[in-house]
């Protein structure tokens, strides 16, 4: 049913290129029915030699005449086929994937923080791909394969019943043992699938800790167990392949048998004078052909089942509502830095409250540091200001204007936002730093990045600020492109800053790099801090204290000391060796 | 093919077998035709039923007889690619079980695992069509010929220059595509990394409001993708009207001339039917060539990859044995560990990771190892249980040169607990008995005990019968990165490495951690590599690293004092007003 549906679906993607699936289906008909026609021609010809000045020139070249039309018709037929095919497949499958990556762009946070990047990559490119493969399939065979099977069946009636009634009888006796066979292979490979499973997993974990392993002396106990799996594929395996193999070698004996049935039969019927010579040379030719398309269309089906089971995949991503449009109304706005909480309720998960009733006032350029534990839940309170996530009840207010009343483009517009997990895009170092700005001249990036700290680094980078840099910085150091991310949010400078305070990928003399851009970037600015550094934490305004997800105290440093409670003893753990 | 000729020899029957059987299936295709022509040629001329009852029963023959060669075609070439392939793998684990860490490096375990998975496979899958097919199909070609030359020289010659305009133009073709196709790959690519950082950056892709123009980025190289795709395509499609052409002109060929022997009486019309039938074999047989010819490039290029990881060896040689022969009591030194002027460059790096590092340390000691990232800290305490060698310099583990020691003893000797916490798939048990098979129960908890984890396994259910999961993943990350110490505990090494291994572990786990490891053997000595000055302060010595240099060594308080580094790393993080103990 579910299936059904999808189809429905992938038909309607199909629709914008109609044209030209209707010229794929016009010339699969001309190109089936030319390359039926050969064999009758054929057939044909050779009746016109009987023998020694028997032969009817005339007619023969006039047959000849005719292979020739049809050869060229069915060539230009093919080929435009197989051209529009590709066309469609190759659009549809474009189509998917620019409407997942639009819908990435609309999701809801909690969605792509609950599904792993992995798996959607996966969905947007290899499914895609199969699909792609699996519609293609059918396009070039399916359609012409049931024409092939019709159109040889028709002629073979019409030259003689008898003879085609041996056909049609014994051929469905090669799809009995095709399948058959099949169905002990599937046993096989899905047993093969599980042993091979279980070994990548060893392999995986094996190669991974190739180091703990040797530092362990492990090697000979590892390659044991490896052995054993090994041992055990190799068995399954054989089996698997050869029981698979089996399939064409019967089908073909099948066939061949029907072969000889037609041979037989169309020959004594030819002793007695009911069929020509050349009508049983059509016989033989079409019940070598006619079979083939059987067993073509029984692996195109499968190809087909498996691109719609991919094509429900990629359907399940787009299908996801997209996140809470902005606000009818919902202004631009430009903040002076003045922020409030009220009674703010929010979690992940209904059963796990996480915060509950935060109430916060920030005035204009205060610092708000937010400390506790690894997994304390400092991120949350990110995700609610930027508006990944929405508040679940009460409001946060920027000068005073609930942030669900502004667009959400704006909103992010008014926070500049560095985070310990730098993402950088592939491309230079120039486009990274305007990022948020595209059209900055080049003497403005190159005064943000003096502003970050990094514009000595990228001056020694091989071509500068073209420097080109791949998928997230590979090619960088941590510091690096923290203070390229600085630099990022230096160019825009909103506002009000969130920033995440790196732990501890970074040496010194960068950290005393960052901390001076970072200082630089706060000054006057209503910031948010996730800090690790004492210092940072002391010279805040206001303190969150936070645990598993909850705002325990808040106070300045002071205050907070003096209260004798959780920050205290993290004070203590922390700093107090 | 070096390595694996070495399997596909224990095969040699198999792989000789099964071509050879696959040939013999190919002969009865190829008299096929011949039958035919004397059912039509003798048969139905002199009509003589029971001579056509024969010639069709020959026909149901060989086709049984086919069946069989095949079958047992099947059977040979899947068992010695299968068998190769299990070799080859065998082979591959073995030689990556004794890789050092350096060409481990270098490679990359990524790398490994495909090898060891799918490009294997890729050469299974390969050897064994290879085996099945590279016979068969040219002999169909060939013998299709040399039939057609038996029926009738003049005709045949219209197969001599058929078979090579056909050829021409599937591997031209093919030839034509094939880079054409690696660049298709390219541009797939390119929209697969573009889709990954979409998806990875889509907070700062939101926060910078940017949403469209990568949109409209991955859909301009999504297009690209597909000009490309749509002109490969258009090439390749040329294939089938090609050779469907190529093989009715020359069936038109032999209509024309075969009309002109018959008539003449050279040729009866049967014979004719055969020639035509020959021609349509050919083209099936050359097309399956022509897939057979992608599938075993493909597998070749597979094999390449393996057999660059097998001719990768390993530069590091340990000795033999040292267990005999000179034994060293433990009385001899007092020295644990030393380094004199040791400098370590790793390969392909072009700076030093370490320059002129010179240390000794006693038994029982405790060091502090201290600097930022890159310092060299991991390095520096690689070398101890020789996992790198140092590319100048000396280094005497227990008062002996460290390349003395062979590599078993040397590495009980030495236990570390590295940076990236690894535990495996099996029990708790068994992760902990990885470091030594012969521990009791009572070591095992001891062990847990000083690495902070008894308590948690003893909540669990099955205490150290507790099933871990793959990676762990059962398990909170704390909770590996204990396990993980606690596996090194349970080797009783003489020297423990703790490699920045409390960085998962809460401030106060880690306080009691490094309060509990005082419990150890007194003659025990213990490196911990840490960023944060707590963690060492209260070490025997402290060694500060910076770019790979000794900044500084002393104890915390002597540091604090002489060694402005130490005191920016410590200000650093209790800032400048820090307590002072």
């Amino acid at each position: 049913m579910k299936q059904k549906k999808t189809f429905v679906r992938v038909l309607r993607r199909i629709r914008p290129y109609s044209f030209f699936v209707i010229l794929s289906i016009l010339c699969g008909a001309v190109s089936v029915a030319a390359q039926l026609l050969v064999p009758i021609f054929c057939g044909d010809a050779i009746d016109y030699m009987l023998g020694i000045g028997r032969v009817d020139f005339e007619a023969i070249e006039r047959l000849i005449l005719s292979i020739i039309g049809v050869t060229a018709l069915s060539a230009v037929a093919q080929w435009v086929l197989a051209a529009c095919n590709n066309r469609v497949t190759f659009c549809v499958s474009r189509d998917l994937r620019n409407e997942a990556v639009e819908k990435i762009q609309k999701l809801p946070l909690s969605y792509l923080d609950a599904h792993p990047s992995g798996d959607l990559v996966s969905r947007i490119i290899a499914d895609v791909d199969t699909f792609a493969d699996g519609l293609l399939m059918g396009f070039t065979q399916f359609f012409t394969g049931i024409l092939t099977i019709l159109g040889s069946l028709g002629i073979m009636l019409f030259l003689n019943p008898g003879i085609t009634a041996i056909v049609v009888l014994l051929t469905p006796l090669s799809l009995f043992v095709a399948g058959f066979i099949a169905k002990k292979t599937y046993k096989y490979f899905g047993i093969q699938a599980k042993v091979r499973g279980e070994q990548t997993a060893l392999i995986n974990e094996m190669v991974e800790g190739q180091k703990v392993v040797q530092a362990f002396g492990y090697e000979d106990k590892s390659l044991e167990e490896f052995d054993q799996v090994n041992e055990r594929l190799r068995e399954v395996s054989v089996k698997a392949v050869f029981f698979s193999s089996l399939t064409n070698p019967s089908t073909r004996l099948v066939n061949n048998i029907v072969y000889a049935g037609v041979g037989l039969a169309s020959a004594m019927i030819a002793i007695s004078g009911g069929i020509t010579v050349g009508e049983l040379s059509i016989f033989l030719s079409y019940a070598s052909q006619y079979a083939k398309p059987f067993n073509e269309i029984s692996g195109v089906v499968a190809e087909m089942q498996n691109a719609l089971a991919c094509a429900a995949r990629i359907f399940e991503l787009t299908d996801v509502p997209d996140e809470v449009p902005d606000r009818e109304g919902a202004a631009e706005f430009q903040s002076k830095g003045q922020l409030s909480l009220s009674h703010v309720f929010f979690s992940y998960d209904p059963d796990r409250p996480l915060i509950e009733d935060l109430n916060l006032e920030v005035k204009q350029g205060q610092r708000i540091a937010i400390v506790g534990p690894t997994g304390c839940g400092k991120t949350t309170l990110i995700n609610l200001l930027m508006r990944f996530y929405d508040v679940q009840e009460g409001s946060i207010k920027i000068d005073g204007k609930d942030i669900r009343d502004m667009t959400r483009h704006s909103l992010r517009q008014n926070f500049g936002m560095v985070l310990q997990d730098t993402w950088l895009k592939a491309g230079t170092i120039r486009e990274n730093i305007a990022y948020g700005k595209p059209e900055a001249s080049i003497e403005e990036v190159v005064e943000a990045a003096r502003a970050a700290h990094a514009h000595s680094f990228i001056r020694r980078l091989p071509e500068g600020y073209d420097t080109v840099i791949n998928e997230n910085g590979g090619n960088l150091s941590q510091g690096q492109k923290q203070l390229l991310c600085i630099a990022r949010v230096m160019l825009c400078l909103p506002p009000m800053l969130i920033l995440d305070e790196a732990t501890s990928n970074i040496d010194t003399r960068t950290e005393i790099r960052i901390q001076e851009a970072f200082a630089r970037m706060m000054k006057g600015r209503t910031s948010f801090l996730v800090a690790h550094r004492l210092s940072t934490i002391r010279e805040a305004d206001v303190i969150l204290v936070m645990k598993d997800g909850h705002i325990l105290e808040k106070g300045t440093h002071e205050s907070l000391m003096a209260e004798h409670g959780f920050y205290e003893k993290l004070y203590n753990s922390q700093f107090g060796g | 093919m070096k390595y694996l000729k070495v399997y596909l020899k224990d095969y040699k029957r198999d792989s000789i077998l099964a071509p050879l059987f696959k040939m013999l299936e190919a002969m009865f295709d190829l008299l096929v035709p011949v039958v035919v022509a004397h059912i039509i040629n003798v048969g139905i001329v002199n009509q003589d039923r029971g001579d056509i009852l024969m010639c069709c029963g020959i026909l149901v023959l060989m086709a049984i007889v086919g069946l069989c060669c095949s079958f047992t075609a099947q059977y040979f070439a899947a068992r010695a690619a299968i068998g190769s392939a299990t070799g080859l793998r065998h082979m591959l684990f073995a030689h990556i079980q004794k890789l050092g860490f350096s060409e481990m490096d270098t490679i990359g375990s990524s790398t490994l695992i495909t090898r060891m998975t799918s490009d294997i496979n890729q050469v299974q899958n390969g050897l064994n069509l290879f085996l099945r097919l590279f016979l068969r199909s040219p002999f169909i070609v060939f013998g299709a010929m040399v039939m057609a030359f038996t029926i009738n020289v003049r005709l045949a010659l219209i197969f001599v220059v058929t078979i090579p305009v056909l050829s021409v133009i599937i591997f031209g073709l093919m030839g034509l595509t094939s880079p054409l196709y690696k660049k298709v790959q390219g541009k797939l690519d390119v929209i697969t990394g573009n889709a990954r950082e979409n998806l990875s950056g889509v907070r700062v892709i939101r926060a910078f409001g940017r949403e469209k123009e990568e949109s409209e980025k991955f859909s301009q190289a999504n297009h690209e993708l597909v000009k490309e795709q749509l002109f490969v395509g258009r090439i390749s499609a040329l294939m089938n009207p090609l050779t469907y052409s190529v093989v009715n002109i020359g069936i038109i060929a032999i209509l024309w001339a075969g009309s002109r022997s018959v008539e003449s009486g050279v040729l009866m019309s049967g014979d004719i039917v055969a020639l035509v039938n020959y021609m349509s074999q050919i083209l099936v047989e050359l097309v399956k060539l022509a897939n057979l010819i992608v599938t075993i490039s493909r597998a070749m290029a597979s094999l390449g990859r393996v057999e660059q990881v097998l001719d990768t060896k390993t530069v590091m040689e340990f000795p033999e044995s040292t267990k005999r022969g000179e034994t060293i009591s433990p009385n001899k030194t007092e020295e644990a560990v030393s380094f004199d002027h040791v400098s370590l460059s790793y390969a392909q790096a072009g700076e030093e990771s370490l320059s002129d590092i010179s240390f000794s340390v006693k038994r029982g000691e405790t060091i502090g190892i201290i600097g930022g990232t890159g310092s060299g800290k991991s390095s520096l305490v690689h070398l101890i249980p020789r996992f790198y060698d140092a590319t100048s310099g000396q280094i005497f583990l227990l008062g002996r040169p460290i390349q003395k020691w062979d590599r078993e003893e040397l590495r009980k000797k030495v236990g570390i607990v590295m940076q990236k916490v690894q535990v495996f798939s099996g029990t708790i048990r068994s992760n902990l008995l990885m470091g030594n098979e012969g521990a009791s129960e009572e070591e095992m908890w001891q062990a847990l005990r000083i690495a902070q984890a008894e308590e948690f396994v003893r909540k669990k259910s099955d205490g150290l019968d507790e099933t871990v999961e793959q990676g762990g993943r059962n398990l909170s990350g704390g909770q590996r990165q204990r396990l993980t110490i606690a596996r090194a505990l349970v080797r009783r090494p003489e020297i423990l490495i703790l490699d920045d291994s409390s960085s998962a572990l809460d401030y106060a786990t880690d306080a009691a951690l490094r309060k509990d490891l005082k419990s150890l053997p007194s003659d025990v000595t213990v490196f911990l590599v840490s960023q944060r000055t707590s963690s060492i302060r209260h070490a025997d010595h402290i060694l500060v690293l910076e770019d790979g240099k000794a900044a500084g060594w002393g104890t915390h308080e002597e540091l604090l004092e002489s060694c402005e580094i130490y005191r920016e790393i410590y200000e650093s993080q209790y800032g400048k007003g820090g307590r002072a103990v």
